[in-house]
């Protein structure tokens, strides 16, 4: 991940401090972050678990898997690929998804005297993203192997 | 819900994510190790804030419209779950083994642990 901070050009300012990025992140996280309300309007919490954002974490971190994995697999961290980064995964993937909501509901539940199912909701939450971001990366590169070997797309 | 509270915790939401990419890129810069500090930092710090704001929402200090405007929205936005998923994977992959273990357990215990702090806090006033 080194390197991820600054443009490859020399003298330009990094990607953090420039308004082109901020904005773009700007944009992909409103919609991401419109995804999940809408989600959880449609999906109420059960049992002071909410599975909204627990279906939204373990699919953001599978879409977000198989998205850096392509873009790594089509080359370096600039031009289109560098776009397509900041937009979709930290942007829309980065406001789709939260942790604050997480750590907050599983704080609640304990506060509840439910630990098993606060101990559940963590633990699981975090289990099953990373594998579902592996999962996410296999895939990815499973097709990517598959594009190079046909010859298709390069 | 009425569509100009749904539009204003979708914009909060992308001035989160704006801010997780400065908060990101400042640490990476100042703070130069190969343990990705930026989402942990970020997870922590949000959980902490989101606890406090949901502590005051539920002693009515804040309305339930700025706590979804600056909690689902702002702080939703700012934290993420993706990254810290993909992180923890990477350095699975690299037999990172510790490091994998801090961006997992550790993550989720110490923001569990700040959003309980922000939950107290917040309840007293």
């Amino acid at each position: 991940m080194t390197g991820r901070a600054h443009d490859g050009r020399e003298g330009a300012r990094p990607i953090h401090l420039r308004w082109r990025y901020l904005g773009l992140v700007a944009a992909g996280g409103a919609v991401g972050t419109a995804l999940r309300e809408a989600l959880s309007l449609l999906l109420p919490p059960v049992e002071g678990i909410d599975v909204a954002v627990l279906g939204i974490n373990i699919v953001g971190a599978f879409l977000l898997g198989v998205l850096l994995e392509h873009l790594a697999r089509r080359g370096a961290d600039e031009g289109g690929r560098r776009t397509a980064r900041l937009l979709l995964g930290t942007g829309v993937l980065g406001g789709f998804t939260t942790y604050s909501a997480l750590a907050v509901d599983t704080s609640l539940l304990f506060a509840a005297d439910r630990g098993w199912p606060a101990l559940a909701y963590g633990l699981g939450s975090v289990l099953v993203g990373a594998l579902a971001a592996w999962a996410g990366i296999t895939v990815s590169a499973a097709a990517g192997r598959a594009r190079r070997s046909t010859g298709d797309g390069e | 819900m009425n569509p100009l509270l749904f539009l204003a915790i979708s914009v909060a939401g992308g001035v989160g994510a704006a801010l997780r990419l400065a908060v990101d890129g400042i640490l990476r810069a100042r703070i130069r190790i190969a343990y990705p500090l930026g989402t942990t930092v970020i997870n922590v710090t949000g959980s902490l804030v989101l606890g406090f704001l949901v502590g005051l929402a539920l002693t009515g200090v804040l309305s339930t419209e700025w706590r979804l405007i600056l909690g689902t929205g702002l702080m939703g936005g700012y934290t993420t779950f993706s990254t810290a998923s993909v992180e923890t994977v990477r350095l699975l992959q690299s037999r990172r083994f510790a490091a994998a273990l801090g961006t997992g357990l550790g993550m989720l215990v110490i923001s569990v642990l700040a959003a309980s702090l922000g939950l107290w806090v917040g309840s007293r006033f």
